[in-house]
C-alpha cells in the first residue's frame, strides 16, 4: 500500500484467511502420521471401535514422547487418491470417534497424558455415518474428553473443521500452527449458506475469523506456533518446533499434576471446564 | 392433556415453516395437513397440541407453545431474559450486518434468542426446562444459547432438579463463527457436571434437529426421546447428496429411522409427552432417595467400587 510503511510488512504481503485455508489443506503439509514419526518412539497403533469397524481417518495409539508414555490421537487424510480412499479424505466416520473415545478412556484408566493432532475438513457426511449415529459418536467423544482425568494437549496442525475437529480438541492446552485454521464450518459451506454461492469462499473465510491470529485474539488458544516458512516447505523444522512446544506445555501440566494427590484430578477437570465455561460473546440489557 | 393448550392466546397456528403459507386459508381458521391433506379447523388442531387428528402429523410449535404444554398454567419462571447476542466477528453477509439479522429474527419470533430456559412446574414436580425456538434464526446455537443453557444446568445442580431439553436446531450460528462451535464444548461440559451430580437429563428431539446440537449435549442425555416424524441428523440432506452423490434411503433421518438404528430410547406422541415426563421424573426422584443410590454414592466418595453386589431390596438401611 503506502511506501512509508517500514515498521510492519505491507498488508498485501500477509496471507489472507483464504491463503491460510489453502496452506492448511496443502496435501504435502505434515499430518498426524508425520508428527508421530518425528516425535514419538515405540508407537503402537491401536485399531477399532469394538462396535463396527476401524476408521483410518482418525488414528490413535500408545507411544513414547520425551520419555513418557502417552496416548496419541489425530486425524489423517491422504496425499493421493488411493490413500484418500482409505482415509476418507481425513473425514472420520462414527467408528473413528468411538475409537477415539475408547482410547481416551484407556488413557484415563492408566494415567497416560493425551496428545491430539487436529487436521480434518470435518466429520464424514455420508448416509452410513448418519445411520450409525455420527452426531451421537461426536457428542460421546466430547463428553468423554471433558471428563478425562489426565492432562491433554491439543495441537491444530492443519484444518480444524467444525464438530469433527472439536471432538478431539477439548484439552487443557490448545496450540495452533500459524497457518492452521479452526472454524465452525468450511468457508465453502458458509459461503453457500449465507452468500448462496460457494464461490464466495474467500469472503466467507475472511468474515468468519478462522486464522490462528484471530483465535489468539479471542483468547481461545494458549500458543500460536509461528511458521516462518509454511509447514509443507519445512516439515522437519515445523515438526521439531511443535514437539518442543508440546513438551513445554505437557511438562507444565504434569509437574503441577500428581494423580495421587488429593483433589489433583478435580483441579485439572475444573480448570478444563472453566476454559470452555467462559467462551462466548453476549451482552445484557440490564433489565430482567 | 388435550386441554392443557386451550385458552392461550399464543397458541394460534403460525404460517411459517410448516408449508402452511401455500395451504393457509384466510385468517388461519382452517389449516390443511401437509401429510394427509385433511382440512382441519385450527381450533381443533390447537386443542390436539397441534397434532393432526386424522393422521398424527406433528406440526412444528413455538417454544412458548411447548412450555404451555409442559408446565402448569402460568407457573413457568423464565431465566436470563436479559441476555442478547453480541457480534464478536462484526459479521456482514449478503443480507447485511448480523445485528440487523437479529432484529428481524426478533420481529419474526417474538423472542430475543433461539433458546428459552427456566424453572418449570408440572403437577407439583419441579424441573428445569430448556426449549429451542426454531423461528429465531433457525434455532441456530450461538453464545447466548450456550450461556443460557449452562446457567440453567448450573441452577439445576444447585437445586437438585432434573433437566428436560427440547431440541430443534438448524445447526451452528455461522455469524458467531468459532464462538458458536465452542458452545458444543460448553454445553457438553455443563451436562457432564449434571451427570456427576447424578441428576437426570432428558432430551427431546423435535423437528428439525441438526448439526452442532445433535453432535453435542442433545445426544448424550440419559434418556433421548423424539417426536414422531421429526427430522434428525448431523449433516443436512442437501450436504449429504452434494458430497456423496448417494441416494438417500426411504425415511432417512426421520425419528422412526433413528429409532430403528438404535439412536433413540422412545418416540413419544406430543399428547403423551406430559405424562411421559412425569413418569420419568418420578422414577428418578424415587431412585435418588433410595438406599441403593446412597451406597453407590458413598462408594464413589470413598473412591471405591461397592465391595459386594449392591442390594436391590431398597429396604435395608445403608451403613453409615
Amino acid at each position: 500500500m503506502s511506501q512509508s510503511e517500514t515498521a510492519n510488512p505491507p498488508a498485501e504481503q500477509l496471507p489472507t484467511a483464504m491463503d491460510r485455508v489453502r496452506l492448511a489443506r496443502d496435501p504435502q503439509r505434515p499430518g498426524t502420521l508425520d508428527y508421530i514419526a518425528g516425535l514419538i518412539d515405540n508407537f503402537v497403533e491401536l485399531h477399532g471401535d469394538r462396535v463396527f469397524g476401524d476408521d483410518q481417518a482418525l488414528i490413535g495409539g500408545i507411544g513414547e514422547f520425551n520419555g513418557r508414555s502417552v496416548m496419541i490421537l489425530g486425524h489423517q487424510g491422504g496425499t493421493n487418491t488411493r490413500e484418500n480412499l482409505i482415509r476418507n479424505f481425513g473425514m472420520p466416520r462414527p467408528e473413528g470417534y468411538r475409537k477415539a473415545r475408547r482410547l481416551m478412556h484407556m488413557a484415563g484408566k492408566f494415567g497416560m497424558p493425551i496428545l491430539t493432532f487436529v487436521d480434518t475438513s470435518g466429520a464424514d457426511p455420508g448416509v452410513g455415518s448418519e445411520e450409525r449415529g455420527q452426531g451421537t459418536a461426536i457428542a460421546e467423544c466430547l463428553l468423554e474428553m471433558i471428563g478425562e482425568p489426565v492432562p491433554i494437549v491439543v495441537t491444530i496442525i492443519g484444518e480444524g473443521g467444525s464438530g469433527g475437529a472439536l471432538a478431539i480438541s477439548l484439552g487443557d492446552r490448545l496450540l495452533m500452527l500459524e497457518n492452521a485454521v479452526y472454524a465452525v464450518a468450511s468457508p465453502e459451506a458458509c459461503a453457500s449458506i449465507l452468500w448462496k454461492d460457494s464461490g464466495r469462499a474467500a469472503d466467507a473465510a475472511a468474515t468468519m475469523r478462522i486464522t490462528a491470529a484471530d483465535l489468539d485474539r479471542f483468547g481461545m488458544i494458549d500458543e500460536l506456533i509461528p511458521e516462518e516458512v509454511p509447514a509443507h516447505k519445512a516439515p522437519h523444522d515445523t515438526i521439531k518446533r511443535v514437539g518442543e512446544k508440546i513438551a513445554g506445555h505437557l511438562d507444565q501440566l504434569t509437574s503441577s499434576f500428581d494423580p495421587d494427590a488429593p483433589h489433583a484430578i478435580e483441579q485439572l477437570l475444573n480448570a478444563r471446564h472453566d476454559r470452555f465455561r467462559r467462551l462466548g460473546a453476549w451482552t445484557t440489557t440490564g433489565d430482567v | 392433556m388435550r386441554n392443557l393448550l386451550q385458552g392461550r392466546g399464543k397458541f394460534r397456528p403460525k404460517s411459517q415453516d410448516d408449508h402452511r403459507e401455500e395451504n393457509a386459508i384466510p385468517e388461519d381458521l382452517w389449516v390443511k395437513c401437509p401429510k394427509c391433506g385433511e382440512v382441519l379447523y385450527s381450533k381443533e388442531l390447537a386443542n390436539n397440541a397441534e397434532v393432526c387428528p386424522k393422521c398424527g402429523h406433528h406440526f412444528r410449535i413455538t417454544a412458548r407453545q411447548r412450555i404451555a404444554l409442559l408446565t402448569d398454567n402460568g407457573s413457568f419462571e423464565e431465566w436470563d431474559t436479559d441476555l442478547r447476542p453480541d457480534d464478536p466477528l462484526e459479521f456482514v453477509d449478503l443480507q447485511g450486518p448480523y445485528p440487523n439479522k437479529i432484529r428481524s429474527a426478533e420481529k419474526k419470533s417474538g423472542e430475543h434468542e433461539s433458546l428459552v430456559t427456566g424453572l418449570a412446574t408440572l403437577k407439583q414436580r419441579r424441573y428445569v426446562l430448556i426449549v429451542a425456538e426454531f423461528n429465531f434464526l433457525g434455532a441456530s446455537m450461538g453464545s447466548v444459547w450456550g450461556e443460557k443453557l449452562t446457567r440453567a444446568v448450573e441452577r439445576a445442580i444447585e437445586r437438585e432438579l432434573p433437566v428436560l431439553t427440547v431440541n430443534a436446531s438448524g445447526g451452528a450460528r455461522m455469524h458467531e463463527g468459532v464462538f458458536s462451535l465452542m458452545q458444543m464444548a460448553k454445553t457438553v461440559s455443563a451436562f457432564e457436571r449434571l451427570g456427576r451430580a447424578r441428576l437426570p437429563h432428558f432430551s427431546l428431539l423435535v423437528d428439525p434437529c441438526y448439526g452442532g446440537v445433535t453432535a453435542s449435549y442433545a445426544t448424550v442425555a440419559d434418556i433421548i426421546l423424539a417426536e414422531p416424524g421429526a427430522m434428525i441428523g448431523f449433516a443436512g440432506q442437501r450436504v449429504i447428496e452434494q458430497v456423496t452423490r448417494q441416494k438417500l434411503p426411504e425415511g432417512f433421518q426421520t425419528a422412526e429411522f433413528l429409532f430403528e438404528h438404535g439412536m433413540l430410547d422412545l418416540i413419544v406422541d406430543r399428547n403423551n409427552l406430559p405424562a411421559m415426563l412425569l413418569n420419568l421424573i418420578d422414577h428418578h426422584q424415587r431412585l435418588s432417595r433410595s438406599p441403593v443410590t446412597t451406597r453407590i454414592e458413598q462408594a464413589a466418595t470413598n473412591g471405591l467400587a461397592p465391595a459386594e453386589p449392591v442390594a436391590t431390596s431398597g429396604r435395608k438401611e445403608p451403613a453409615s
